[in-house]
């Protein structure tokens, strides 16, 4: 544990405008497809039609002939140079891995999948001659849904035997952290509450708005990669360690980036092709994706069946929780792709007290694109999971939904909390953030008015709902990685050059794609060194200029790479103090820095921290034995996650007559530890809470029974629109984390884990009373609507009050009304 | 080939392009004008907006043998002497980019949105930006900047 540092600070908490706004405001960007090298050649690339497909032959004559084209190559050319996608989390020593060849030769298992790769003179030029590529295919049987895939009958890679790639179980009896969940289950069969019901995490797009892009130049000693990516240096590790290509002569960098949310924090099919074909031609070599190549072929996100059993007493106690996970992959297991699913094993508990647990998670793999992190990654998933659930025990112990919350959750002054799934949560008050949010949303009132209209008979109802979250953000330490067998560390570095004129480098080895990292790390060094913040300037993105680092996801960046800056700058403090005790002629005891400035204690004496950088650079009068260089590095690796939470409530108001939906106001209040810049968190807020509303409302990857991705292109996934979204109110409480000197906990991901439950409690809150308690994401107005008559025809029937369903054994969910929605198959 | 003569941002060009090619292709590739971005290939997003006779257009949805004749501003030339147009200030004032991909389709969609309507309500501006998409701000502070550009335009020609 980190004591939180309490010093002065004069930036940190400052609402700071972005250092790096100027370029982007004025279109002076640098993104991967602005980059023109003399001489270079542009890829475009020919993708499967089929979701899967024996590859009986290419012809590439015509295109080879056709004006302005170098070359065409098949997976076949590229077999001794292309290197391999990796996985670098297999969950089981026995994970079902199939390889994932970047441009493959034999066989293709998904739509979109590259089997040959044009190379000429312009884009244009290269995509109107991949249009002549005559590729025989021979279909084969495709497998798309997920509960399919489970009987093994249609097989996404025949070779493998199997589409079930690992199970993985976290037993809170088995690791000495809880009770037995099956006994306590029983148990509350007997004399308490089960609630089982089964969720579904549709697919979602990450939705990037820059297309990937990748420039390779292998013209000099270093292979040079830019590449529209989240991961540089991992990017750079992949390379090394796939394409025979020595590390020290890979160079790559991430320029501005548009956006990842996780899309982008993969290592590509089109990058490696990219690479091995500008290195066998010896010319720089241009790929950018269309938006459409985008949807098909970058890694998808979310995609689960979630059956969650929860056991509790009548009073509405919990007693035990069971998941039982089915996760698509998709095609391949994707860099992280097994690994998402399961980081929701620490997070279906959330901030619930349950004595017993079990997560059971299986992946799987489908004739699908594959699927990996998106905003959140595992942990939105559990958390709607949880909160819809605990929404479902409020309906049936017959109290409000923030009641059976109060009832169950951590409080203040239990923490630091160990949970059922063995985290340590570091600090946290749901009570605080909670009553917060409860004004700010004028809970009661919009009670009142809900009362009102279910009264009257109101065509439109009110609907509340809650989502009292947390996640674990900061990953990760890496000894944790290391027991659960994931390929890489969760430390990150830094770098703090004290420039003789006074100003200070920066580096980071964390990479960011809009979440200001300029900004927000040259209040913290401004702060920490005594310097003004436009004296900072900070550099990351590039492996030559940032050689170290593990980049930005995952709510990483501040929480770890924050720590290793203060760690650099501390460093720099240390080196700098004997030099200025020399200079001062005082003792290294005797001498206090605050603010920039040495002092001696008890006068007058001081100097600068800058005016020590130009001694240093002179050298002219150093103490005997120390280095000419006040420059130091830092490298943190966290010792435990931190564990920013929130209540957020949102107030939906659902036409009944249409099944439209309408979002009458949403508040949130987060706790994300201490705040470096509140302008930049409330953008973070706003953005991830958009995503998170966007899956309960709009979006989903919907394929057809061929294995087609209908909502393909931005006509047919539809993304919000500044006419579809309203104002959040934003608020905060403050616990600081007790995991890093500046108690900050990470927020890049919280709107999107937090919001998606909040709609669709809130919908299914307006709802109720028709005997309604789910609607499949998205929540359209059709599906709304058919709720609606469905429910309305069942109670005309029976009154369903005393059915409490269970799962039979091995069976689906038994629950009526879940039911209600179409779109099982998807 | 066709040839055409295009002023940008103020500079005269004279090019010859293929009839196929998109004004936004035109802008990037020939032109140079690479603040001008691609980001769909439906014509969804907006990203590629510019000024085609000071209104806005999608200049992937527009040929550049269209523009042929016609005065095209984009992003780089929004600035003039050296002063930021007041809607990428209120961008900036009011942090509303984070990736800052769609923000010069966007800027440019704002500024053409105050020119047909200088007082927007929120749900005019909402509106007016709807054919264009961000995925980082959630637009909340994007309405916010036009709004505030909106009353810094307006208190600047009250003062003229």
């Amino acid at each position: 544990m980190t004591a939180v540092d309490d010093r002065p600070t004069t930036e940190v908490g400052k609402d700071r405008r972005r250092k790096e706004d100027q370029r982007l405001i004025t279109g002076r960007t640098r993104w991967t497809d602005n980059i023109q090298l003399p001489g270079m050649l542009h890829l475009a690339m020919v993708r499967s039609p089929f979701a899967h497909a024996k590859i009986l032959s290419i012809g590439t004559d015509e295109a080879k002939a056709a004006p302005g084209v170098h070359a065409v190559f098949t997976g076949a050319d590229l077999a001794d140079s292309q290197g391999v996608n990796i996985n670098a989390w297999p969950i089981t020593p026995d994970q079902v891995t199939p390889t994932h060849l970047p441009v493959p030769s034999e066989r293709v298992a998904h739509t979109g999948e590259i089997v040959a790769v044009v190379v000429a003179r312009s884009a244009a030029l290269a995509r109107d001659a991949a249009e002549l590529v005559d590729v025989d295919y021979e279909e084969l049987p495709a497998v798309l849904d997920l509960k399919e895939a489970m009987k093994d009958e249609v097989l996404a890679h025949p070779d493998a035997g199997t589409n079930k790639s690992a199970f993985w179980q976290l037993d809170s009896k088995a690791a000495g952290t809880g009770g037995d969940v099956e006994e306590a289950i029983a148990k509350a069969r007997q004399d308490g509450i089960v609630i089982e019901r089964e969720y579904r995490q549709q697919r979602l797009v990450p939705a990037f708005m820059e297309p990937r892009s990748t420039v390779v130049d292998p013209t000099g000693e270093q292979v040079v990669i830019w590449s529209a990516t989240q991961v540089p240096h991992i990017l750079r590790f992949a390379i090394a360690a796939t394409m025979g290509i020595p590390e020290s002569k890979v160079r790559v960098i991430a320029p501005d980036v548009g956006g990842g949310f996780g899309g982008k924090l993969q290592t590509t099919p089109e990058e490696f092709a990219t690479i091995a074909i500008a290195r066998k031609l010896g010319k720089p070599c241009k790929y950018t994706e269309t938006r459409s190549e985008t949807m098909v072929s970058a890694h998808h996100g979310r995609d689960q069946w979630q059956k969650m059993t929860l056991a509790a007493e009548k009073d509405g106690t919990v007693t035990a929780l069971k998941v039982d996970l089915l996760a698509d992959l998709g095609a391949y297991v994707a860099i992280v792709g097994g690994g998402v699913p399961v980081l929701g094993a620490w997070m279906f508990n959330s901030i619930y007290k349950f004595p017993a647990y079990q997560f059971n998670c299986q992946t799987v793999l489908t004739n699908k694109t594959w699927v990996d992190a998106y905003r959140g990654a595992g942990r939105p998933e559990a958390t709607y999971a949880i909160e819809r659930i605990m929404d479902e025990l409020a309906a049936e112990v017959g109290v409000d939904p923030i009641a059976i919350r109060e009832k169950n959750w951590i409080t203040h002054d239990e923490f630091p909390f160990t949970t059922v799934a063995g985290m340590t949560y570091d600090s946290g008050n749901y009570e605080a953030a909670t009553a917060k949010a409860l004004e700010l949303f004028g809970y009661d009132e919009l009670r009142a008015e809900q009362k009102r209209r279910r009264e009257s008979g109101d065509t439109v109802q009110l609907g509340l709902g809650v989502s009292t979250f947390t996640e674990m953000c900061g990953l990760a330490p890496s000894r944790v990685l290391g027991s659960l067998s994931y390929g890489a560390g969760g430390w990150e570095s830094a770098s703090i050059r004290m420039l003789a004129t006074g100003t200070v480098e920066v580096v980071s080895g964390a990479t960011p794609h809009g979440q200001g990292h300029e900004t927000a790390w040259s209040q913290i060094v401004a702060d920490r060194l005594g310097i003004p913040f436009e004296n900072v300037e900070v550099l990351h993105g590039d492996t030559q200029i940032a050689p170290k680092g593990l980049d930005t996801y995952g709510s990483r960046s501040l929480v770890v790479g924050g720590e290793a800056l203060v760690r650099a700058a501390d460093k720099v403090i240390e080196k700098a103090k004997p030099i200025a005790a020399h200079l001062l002629e005082a003792s290294v005891d005797d001498l206090e820095f605050e603010a920039g400035q040495f002092t001696v204690k008890g006068t007058d004496k001081g100097i600068g921290i800058t005016d020590i950088a130009l001694a240093t650079f002179a050298a002219h009068n150093l103490p005997d034995g120390v280095e000419p260089s006040i420059d130091a590095d830092a490298t943190f690796d966290p010792v435990d996650f931190s564990f920013p939470h929130g209540t957020h409530l949102c107030a939906m108001e659902v036409d009944t007559e249409t099944g439209q939906s309408t979002m009458r106001k949403y508040v949130c209040v987060d706790d994300i530890g201490t705040i470096i810049n509140p302008l930049i968190v409330e953008g973070q807020i706003h953005g991830g809470l958009v995503q998170g509303i966007a899956q309960a409302l709009w979006e989903g990857a919907e394929y057809d029974e061929q294995g087609t991705l209908v909502s393909g292109s931005f006509v047919d996934y539809t993304l919000p629109t500044a006419a579809d979204t309203i104002n959040y109110v934003s608020e905060h409480t403050v616990s600081p984390s007790t995991t890093n000197t500046l108690g900050t906990k990470g927020v890049g991901e919280a709107g999107t884990i937090a919001s998606t439950p909040a709609v669709v409690n809130a919908i299914v809150d307006a709802l109720r009373p028709m005997g309604i308690d789910d609607i499949q994401m998205p929540c359209t107005p059709e599906r709304v609507w058919k709720a609606i008559r469905t429910a309305g025809a069942q109670q005309d029937k029976a009154p369903t009050a005393d059915a409490q369903a269970h799962f039979g054994e091995g069976a689906p969910n038994q629950d009526p009304a879940a039911g209600t929605t179409d779109g099982a198959a998807q | 080939m066709t040839r055409i003569n295009v002023t940008v941002d103020g500079v005269s060009n004279a090019d010859d392009v293929e009839p196929r090619m998109l004004l936004v292709h035109y802008l990037r590739e020939v032109v140079g004008k690479v603040g001008t971005v691609v980001g769909c290939d439906t014509s969804n997003c907006g990203a590629c907006t510019v000024h085609l006779d000071g209104r806005s257009v999608k200049s992937c949805n527009v040929l550049a043998v269209q523009a042929d004749g016609h005065e095209v501003t984009t992003i780089e030339g929004l600035a003039t002497n050296g002063e930021l147009h007041p809607m990428q200030t209120a961008f900036h004032e009011n942090h509303a980019l984070q990736c800052g991909y769609c923000t010069p389709g966007m800027i440019m969609q704002a500024v053409d949105l105050l020119r047909e309507n200088p007082d927007p309500t929120e749900e005019e501006i909402r509106v007016g930006l709807e054919g264009n998409l961000c995925r980082c701000t959630g637009y909340h502070n994007i309405v916010k900047a036009v709004a505030a550009a909106a009353g810094s335009m307006s208190s600047e020609r009250s003062n003229a």
